[in-house]
């Protein structure tokens, strides 16, 4: 391991310019239970390594049923969970946050540091895909916004360019009616990386009943999260029996894409794909129907 | 720009500083630098908790803190446990009930259980064995530890120390 | 808790209770001293250089470049060892610590370096640069096994029946058990099963790396600290390697974070000796996690073909069994192991048992509690289950039919003594668990197996010293892996009539204590605890004669009785050890018992285990309802420690049943080489194990002790294996059986059950 120099910029401008000067061996570390692994290993290069963690701007958490929900990149995992709007309002992220990791990882791990990893088997991305979260991102050339759908690029590739720090999200305010889940399937009930994972966003009309719109997303299934259309089209329009939840199930089944490596193989991952949506889909059907 | 630095922490109620390597983890730093020992290293990797300390309020592991992190914490170790002589009651039930055989996932257990009574004091079975998840031992079997979480709940609860 | 059998509950004072373990608060304020803890004044770093390769030859190593870097102090490989004429059998024990021509498995080492820090002496590494001829690599057995495959050793010819062949092949061993005539017994059987298993490589998982520290000093003595559960072995292959005497190692055994027999072989010491030799200065080597999965020895591989044929009335005519074990790229008997264990626990006329220690491309099997036991016994337990099934006979009435007993020959030849296999099965039928209904919600379902293992016997030495004060000390040269410092101190207060506080134990360096062999096969309690009987004895002997002194009596006159010296001559109050404790200054001195022991084996031990599961059939995935153990330990010492060993080790086959395998990509190599992808179970994949004690005690053991720790992880494979069964109406035969796995069998048993037409 070479030698490191280490920085905590308390600002996120003193951060951005410490980033473009020091170029690609420049490592941000917000929770580090990624980074702090990849650069021991020698999987990453880093000559600097850049704490995130006190900069204001990246530690906003904040909800307002106008506007929504405002994560900043670093907050952890437990305080997302601690944090009674989102896990009213957005159940489906807070499962996925909470699911990240042990009790030790969820004091450290943080949303941002977990998206921007790029591992298509990232807990909290498929919830944020089907809340239409939006990812602020700040570089020297000024702020931008890119959709959660387009942020993962391919297996450990993201939408930032050099220089660029992710700040945080913001999530815009469930209609009423609406709720979402998320699920992924491990092998152990704790500790382990999803073998594929489901996140379902639910809006039902007046009735209580039918579905008026529907999001999914499916994880650990491709190089990156996949929305599936169809899923959501099979659900749109009708109400959530057992018939529609298959079908969605199966559309899910249909868009995955794995490959078959040590967590699992593809056969398994299209399998597990279906069986997630469904039960995804009825938890968050189950979660309306229970706050009525 | 340096390649190494002075962090001051405040280890189990003593401020000290270290000199640290930049590279350096929390773990290396309280075990090199601060020859506290009592933290184990099993994986370096996030999985045992083996070296889990509580730094400013919070359980982690310090193999996944590097030590420039530490600058200004409040860090607890195992061997901020005991007062003196005067075994905390988790360490106490750990050894009343065997909670131990080779001993080295130990110290992660007790940092980690206290970070648990600490917050909630009468934890169900489940969210006993739920927050220690991150915590493997591969002597016990688990269930000695459990016992012994629940009997030093117990006790701390009709005698808070 | 429960206790069984002819228990010693009444016979013991200190046997059978749960004193705090004398090392115990070391081990809670984190003041004990663990292998990787030691820091040297003026200590250096080490760091091995490992191959990226399964199989090559190592054409050209060139140490230059590490050599110039800055801090670093010196680079070593298998050249450093003495060179000259070799054995076979040396230059594996060599190659095995540094790769000589060949690299014969993914994190082989090649060389070590020594640094001022450890960022230097890993940098060095990489700069060494190794040229390498990459050759095919051969993983599994059944390739390995093939008349074509790439020879792991080119060397290596089959050692069979007595004789070796000539040809070189990947077979180390072929191992054959022959009674009767098993083709006559098949034919004459009324069922006949036959069924092919499968297991996967596991690990025995010790939550701390391996690590070593040694300095060598100028005059030639050398001092290693260490984590092994055989010191006095590390001991013996140092002076083998670097061809000195034993006189000049004293190998100091640390606390140690687990072992469950992978720390029996030494991997850093010898490198960490040749470093300091080097330099002058202590060095410290300590293992990364991935360093652990690849280069430490795991647990075998097996393939295995199982036949079993029976009555009507289940009595077992005959069985043949065909094994094929992982020996790792170096020799080893695991496979000869397993052919002693597969039908162990049952009575059978004929029998035909083939085993076969194959070469692979991996690292050196090693030990793992039981070893070789759960893999032979899967089978066996399996095809027990379907032979119940298919008779309409409770598996536990099977077993009883069947069931070895004193007298009965073992399938591969020793008679048995007195055994509790017998007991341990009625144990279960009359468990509050195998009373209760079996779980009957849909995929639910209860699964049980037995398991065998022999205990192994050795040599142990130990003294008992009385102080002054009538109190004592023990020292014993086992490593303390699970509270045997408590047991020891048990058993001498037992004998001494003390109390298990009033007994110090300690464990010594190879210096301070006589030739003990391995913490490991179970034993420690047995054999070394046999060594502290004796060496109590031996100071009861020597204080009878201080007491015939102070009582003006004949030695013979004296007897030790009810914890207490007494007088067969009348006219004396009878006297404690620590009444006597201060008068031995004035009777003659000190008084310091010792012994060595070397019993050829133990009592063999026996276990059965219940457990009810609850199968997802769209996951696969298996949750442990409710799991029993029971187990024939002879005489529990330390309860907690004897329920705490029965549990860990049900937990550690829990995982080897359901999700713990080396899985290997298409290069073969290893890679989930951490514990995120190495799924041990963690605390909230279990419930808690009731356990059963039975207590039927050893004979010829001075306390009527059996080993415990080896046993509780067989039985785990075949009951989840046979609870799988029953609650998804498909038999794996392969393990782990993980959820892909599970589902799979799900899959294809519907695709069998409903053809295709059916299904359009
Ligand atoms: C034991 C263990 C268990 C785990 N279990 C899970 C799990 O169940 N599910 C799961 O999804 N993950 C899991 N992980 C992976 C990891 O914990 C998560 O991905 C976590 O969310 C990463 O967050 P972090 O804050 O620690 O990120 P870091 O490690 O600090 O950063 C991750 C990457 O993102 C970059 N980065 C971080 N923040 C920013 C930013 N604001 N702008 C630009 N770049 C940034 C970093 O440079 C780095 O490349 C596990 C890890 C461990 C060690
Ligand atoms: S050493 Fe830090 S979690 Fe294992
Ligand atoms: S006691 Fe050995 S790992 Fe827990």
């Amino acid at each position: 391991m070479k030698p490191l120099e280490f920085s905590a910029p308390a600002t996120l401008d003193e951060a951005l310019g410490l980033l473009a000067g020091t170029g690609d061996q420049t490592g941000v570390l917000a929770g580090g239970t990624d980074l702090i692994i990849q650069h021991r290993s020698g999987h990453r290069d880093i000559g600097h390594m850049i704490d995130i963690k006190k900069i204001p701007e990246l530690n906003v958490l904040d909800f307002d049923t106008k506007t929504g929900l405002r994560l900043g990149a670093a907050v952890a995992c437990d305080d997302l969970g601690a944090f009674a709007p989102a896990q009213k309002h957005y159940p489906g992220l807070v499962e996925g946050a909470e699911l990240i990791g042990s009790t030790q990882i969820q004091s450290r791990a943080s949303v941002g540091g977990n998206v921007c990893n790029g591992s298509p088997a990232a807990d909290t991305i498929c919830p944020l895909i089907v809340l239409e979260a939006v990812c602020v991102v700040r570089g020297k050339d000024g702020e931008r916004e890119v959709a959660a759908i387009d942020f993962m690029t391919g297996p450990g590739q993201t939408a930032l360019q050099q220089g660029e720090l992710l700040v945080e999200f913001r999530i815009p305010p469930p209609p009423p009616r609406s709720s979402d889940a998320y699920l992924r399937f491990i092998p152990r009930n704790e500790m382990d990386i999803a073998v594929a994972s489901a996140a379902v966003a639910i809006t039902l009309a007046d009735d209580g009943k039918t579905c008026v719109s529907a999001k999914i997303a499916i994880g650990a299934v491709g190089p990156t999260p996949i929305l599936v259309e169809e899923a959501a089209a099979a659900l749109e329009g009708r109400e959530l029996v057992n018939a529609a939840l298959e079908a969605a199930g199966k559309a899910s089944s249909a868009a995955a894409k794995p490959i078959t490596d040590m967590r699992g193989t593809v056969e398994y991952r299209v399998h597990m794909a279906g069986v997630l949506t469904r039960r995804a889909a009825s938890m968050a059907l189950e979660r309306i129907q229970e706050s009525d | 720009m340096s390649k190494k630095r002075m962090v001051n922490a405040t280890i189990n109620g003593r401020e000290q500083t270290l000199l640290c390597d930049n590279r350096m983890s929390l773990l290396d730093a309280l075990r090199d630098a601060a020859g506290l020992t009592g933290t184990k290293e099993g994986c370096l990797t996030g999985d045992c908790g083996a070296c889990s300390v509580v730094m400013n309020g919070k359980l982690v592991d310090s193999c996944l803190v590097m030590a420039a992190e530490a600058e200004g914490a409040a860090i607890t170790t195992v061997e901020g446990l005991a007062i003196g002589s005067d075994l905390h009651a988790l360490q106490q039930a750990f050894l009343a009930e065997a909670a131990l055989q080779c001993g080295v996932c130990t110290p992660g257990f007790l940092v980690a259980s206290k970070a648990l009574l600490d917050r909630n004091p009468d934890p169900t079975e489940h969210e006993i064995r739920y927050w220690l998840a991150g915590n493997l031992c591969r002597c016990t079997g688990y269930q000695k530890i459990l016992e012994a979480v629940q009997s030093a709940a117990a006790q701390l609860r009709d005698n808070p120390r | 808790m429960e206790q069984q059998g002819s228990s010693g509950k009444g016979k013991y004072k200190v046997i059978g209770t749960r004193p705090i373990r004398h090392d115990g608060e070391d081990k809670v304020t984190g003041r004990a001293q663990y292998g990787a803890d030691i820091m040297l004044q003026d200590q250096l770093y080490g760091h091995l250089l490992r191959s990226p390769h399964s199989n090559a030859k190592i054409l050209k190593i060139d140490t230059s470049k590490a050599e110039a870097m800055p801090g670093v102090r010196a680079v070593v490989t298998s050249q450093d060892f003495p060179q000259g004429e070799i054995s076979a059998g040396k230059k594996y024990a060599r190659d095995r610590i540094l790769a000589s021509d060949k690299a014969l498995f993914k994190g082989h080492p090649i060389a070590a370096v020594a640094a001022e820090d450890r960022w230097t002496a890993e940098e060095a590494a990489k700069a060494i640069e190794v040229s390498y001829e990459v050759l095919p690599a051969v993983m599994d057995v059944m390739e390995a096994i093939k008349e074509d495959a790439p020879l792991v050793q080119e060397g290596n010819t089959t050692s069979t029946l007595g004789g070796q062949d000539a040809k070189p092949s990947n077979i180390v061993n072929h191992t054959q058990h022959k009674r009767g005539d098993v083709d006559d017994g098949f034919a004459k059987a009324e069922l006949v099963i036959e069924r092919e298993f499968d297991t996967k490589a596991v690990h025995q998982g010790y939550i701390e790396p391996q690590n070593a520290t040694a300095l060598a000093r100028s005059d030639g003595q050398i001092t290693v600290w260490c984590s092994s559960q055989a010191p006095f072995w590390v001991r013996a292959e140092l002076s083998a390697l670097l061809e000195l005497p034993l006189s000049r190692f004293k190998v100091v055994p640390m606390e140690i974070g687990g072992g469950f027999g992978g720390k029996i072989n030494s991997y850093l010491e010898a490198p960490a000796v040749l470093l300091s030799k080097k330099t002058g200065q202590p060095v410290k080597l300590v293992m990364s996690r991935a360093d652990v999965f690849e280069a430490t020895g795991q647990a075998s591989a097996v393939h295995s073909k199982i036949k079993i044929g029976v009555n009507k009335d289940g009595a077992i005519v005959a069985g043949q069994a065909w094994l094929a074990y992982e020996s790792g790229a170096l020799p080893s008997n695991w496979g000869m192991q397993g052919s002693m264990c597969v039908f162990a626990p049952y009575k059978m006329e004929h029998v035909l048992i083939d085993a076969y220690d194959v070469l692979t491309n991996t690292s050196k099997v090693a030990a793992y509690r039981a070893p070789s036991s759960p893999q032979a016994m899967f089978g066996t337990e399996s095809v027990m289950d379907e032979i119940a099934q298919e008779l309409g006979m409770d598996p536990i009435e099977l077993r009883l039919k069947n069931a070895v007993q004193e007298g009965d020959l073992r399938a591969d030849g020793p008679k048995f003594p007195r055994i509790g296999f017998k007991e341990t099965l009625e144990a279960i039928k009359n468990s509050d668990h195998y009373k209760s209904p079996p779980p009957s919600a849909p995929n639910q379902a209860r699964g049980l197996a037995a398991g065998f293992w022999f205990n192994a016997g050795m040599q142990s030495s130990a003294t008992v010293g009385i102080n002054m004060d009538g109190t004592a000390s023990v020292v014993t040269g086992s490593v303390d892996i699970g509270g045997s410092r408590a047991s020891m101190s048990i058993m001498a207060a037992e004998a001494l009539g003390l109390t298990a506080e009033e007994v110090r134990p300690s464990v010594a360096d190879t210096d301070s204590i006589g030739h003990t062999d391995v913490t490991g096969g179970s034993r420690t309690t047995a054999v070394t605890g046999t060594a502290v009987y004796e060496a109590a004895q031996d100071a009861i002997g020597q204080m009878k004669k201080r007491v015939a002194k102070l009582w003006d009596i004949s030695e013979e006159q004296v007897v030790f009785e009810d914890g207490a010296f007494k007088s067969t001559a009348n006219g004396h109050d009878p006297m404690t050890v620590k009444e006597l404790g201060p008068k031995l200054g004035m009777t003659g001195g000190p008084v310091l018992g010792s012994a060595t022991v070397a019993p050829k084996s133990v009592g063999a031990g026996f276990g059965v285990h219940v457990v009810d599961i609850e199968v997802d059939p769209e996951t696969g995935k298996v949750a442990i309802l409710r799991y029993t153990a029971a187990q024939d330990v002879g005489t529990a010492i330390h309860l907690s420690y004897v329920e705490g060993q029965m549990q860990g080790g049900v937990v550690q086959g829990i995982g080897w049943a359901l999700n713990e395998e080396y899985i290997r990509g298409e290069d073969g190599a290893m890679q989930n080489t951490g514990f995120l992808d190495y799924r041990v179970p963690t605390m909230l994949d279990v419930p808690n194990i009731e356990t059963i004690i039975v207590e039927v005690p050893a004979p010829g053991q001075p306390y009527g002790v059996r080993g415990v720790g080896e046993v509780p992880i067989i039985p785990p494979l075949g009951a989840l294996h046979n609870a799988i069964y029953k609650a998804i109406g498909v038999r794996l035969r392969a393990l782990p059986m993980s959820p892909p796995s599970v589902v799979k069998a799900i899959h294809e048993a519907r695709k069998i059950a409903e053809p295709a037409a059916a299904r359009t």
